[in-house]
């Protein structure tokens, strides 16, 4: 196992470092450090952010030092690997796309980039549940892992101006969903009517670090039929839960 | 209520920020000069985290219908009250029909116009500040446009007399800005030229500057091995330095990873100072310990205590 470090990220900042790699062992340990912190110091810390592979810990220096907080941390750690997997359950949420079409423009490009067919493509994009690393880019922007290098796309030379929200998107060997209108130059295969970001809702964020999303074909005239339900508040996703391999 | 009668170059509506969804990757937003929109608070009779109106190189004309109180701190756009003269960093009475006219500025970059009582927007996700590109927050989501009303927080009573924020309070906002940075968190991907580079050379804002990030221009900063890390939090005030080694300063609207090396942070009392700089002025960045930049946010309180404590002398206990 790497050696831990602690960063200074300017005086309100603490990174907790695993490593420098994409790995969901790693990621498992940030996401599990990242628990124990924000429950145990919920009034002393400001926030956490876990990443790929290290934790953000944002506090406030008048409230609590830094030497203080490496302390805490390094106990933790030690503690770490102690943990029952109890709350190490990961939650696995159903990601409806209706695939090619309108709503997923490059889907015949990522088929004949790799010279299968449309619904090879999306046979091979719903094989597997994909562990969200972290969020970010935009709310809500899940940093996916584990898609198939069977499907993998070079982004576009020049990026959309406008990508709609729902869009499902190949990047290299990244797959992931645009939770707001944005511009990108991602691979657009499909696009789901779920919600991923909803700043009105009361949890405005669909899934978290640690989660696993599992995209499922839909039918285009299904996404209509989906989205009016999503729109007055009808559609309750599809969770299932599973004891996550490195969680 | 407040009416927006020209809304300037660009104007939202910001407070301290939107804390506790970095992890779901939601910038934090808010004010980019905490100083002066916490002395605008102050001068304003508010408490500590009132919505304001920030304003952007060139402000805007706004109308109050009803008798208002409002404050004016940060860059020096020549405020006008019915077209007379008012004093930058001050709170003052505005009359029924009253309007509040800004110009653009003389130095600095931004200005807050704070209302007794809060510029009371919607609540989202526990903050009021806009986050633009998210089309979220604030008014509407977006920047100010003429015809936009904004409603304001109801106060038992309004101050009444002229509340002049003490000189000894007031920053210059110069050309030249010295920021002091703690070096990290990737200070070591960087060779010992290039962090010597980092912390000796002078760099000019570029035109490429906005609530999301200031580009600089000037000498690169040169990697051991490229510019490119595996992604991690990122927070305002961090320094990427991308490939072409010239360094982006991260400011409030920042994305909350990403995927440049960081070489430090500017430390977050001097953040202020950039927020106030514009393409063309110059930047020195200036290392710093932990215990430097823990010293300066504690004078920085202390100001506050002190400009609060002196402000409700002149105007009467806090209204709100």
């Amino acid at each position: 196992m790497l050696k831990v470090r602690m960063l200074d990220a300017g005086e309100q900042g603490l990174v907790v470092e695993f490593g420098d790699e994409i790995d969901p062992a790693i990621n498992a340990r940030v996401r599990r450090l990242g628990r124990i912190v924000a429950t145990e110091m919920a009034e002393r810390i400001l926030e956490v952010v876990p990443t790929y592979r290290s934790l953000m810990v944002y506090f406030d220096p008048l409230i609590v030092s830094r030497k203080n907080l490496r302390e805490k941390i390094a106990e933790y750690l030690s503690d770490l690997e102690a943990v029952t997997a109890d709350d190490d359950t990961a939650r696995v949420i159903t990601i409806p796309v209706s695939y090619g079409g309108e709503f997923g423009p490059d889907l015949e490009f990522v088929a004949r980039h790799n010279a299968i067919t449309e619904d090879e493509v999306i046979a091979i994009h719903t094989s597997m549940p994909y562990l969200v690393y972290m969020l970010g880019f935009t709310p809500g922007f899940p940093y996916l892992g584990g898609m198939s290098e069977r499907i993998a796309a070079p982004r576009l030379d020049v990026p959309r101006v406008k990508i709609p929200v729902g869009s499902v998107g190949i990047a290299g060997r990244q797959t992931g969903i645009y939770p707001i209108e944005s511009p990108g130059g991602w691979r657009l295969i499909g696009r789901t009517p779920l919600q991923v970001f909803n700043p009105l809702s009361e949890n405005p964020f669909l899934f978290a670090a640690g989660d696993y999303l599992q995209f499922s074909a839909i039918e285009a005239d299904e996404y209509g039929a989906l989205k009016a339900q999503i729109d007055c508040g009808e559609y309750v996703p599809v969770v299932r839960y599973f004891r996550g391999e490195g969680n | 209520m407040l009416t927006v009668i020209d809304p300037g170059v660009l104007s939202t509506i910001q407070d301290r920020g939107r804390t506790g969804y970095r992890a779901f990757g939601m910038p934090l937003s808010g004010v980019m000069d905490r100083y002066a929109f916490r002395m605008a608070n102050i001068l304003a009779g508010n408490g500590p985290d009132e919505a304001v109106v920030e304003m952007t190189l060139r402000g805007g004309r706004f109308g109050f219908p009803s008798e208002a109180y409002v404050s004016i701190c940060g860059a020096d756009m020549q405020a006008r009250l019915n077209g007379e003269i008012v004093k930058n960093w001050s709170g003052f009475r505005v009359p029924a029909n009253g309007e509040v006219a800004f110009e653009a500025a003389e130095s600095g970059c931004r200005t807050y116009l704070a209302v007794c009582g809060g510029i009371a927007v919607p609540k989202m996700m526990g903050s009021r500040s806009t986050y633009l590109r998210a089309r979220l927050g604030g008014f509407q989501g977006r920047v100010l446009r003429a015809g936009d009303v904004l409603e304001i927080g109801a106060v038992a009573a309004l101050p009444s007399a002229l509340n002049e924020l003490a000189n000894r309070y007031v920053p210059r906002y110069e050309n030249e800005v010295r920021l002091r940075v703690m070096l990290g968190p990737q200070d070591d991907l960087f060779t010992e030229d290039g962090v010597r580079t980092f912390l000796g050379c002078e760099y000019t804002v570029s035109y490429r500057n906005d609530r999301m990030g200031y580009v600089l221009d000037g000498a690169a900063v040169t990697h051991k091995n490229g510019a490119d890390i595996v992604s991690d939090a990122l927070c305002p005030g961090a320094v990427q330095i991308p490939g072409n080694g010239t360094p982006i300063i991260m400011t409030a609207d920042c994305q909350t990873t990403g995927g440049y090396a960081k070489i430090g942070t500017v430390i977050s009392s001097d953040l202020p100072k950039l927020a106030q700089a514009k393409a063309g002025d110059r930047v020195r960045f200036v290392a710093c310990s932990d215990e430097d930049a823990i010293l300066a946010l504690t004078v920085e309180n202390k100001y506050y205590e002190e400009a609060l404590r002196e402000s409700q002398l002149r105007v009467g206990v806090r209204v709100r």
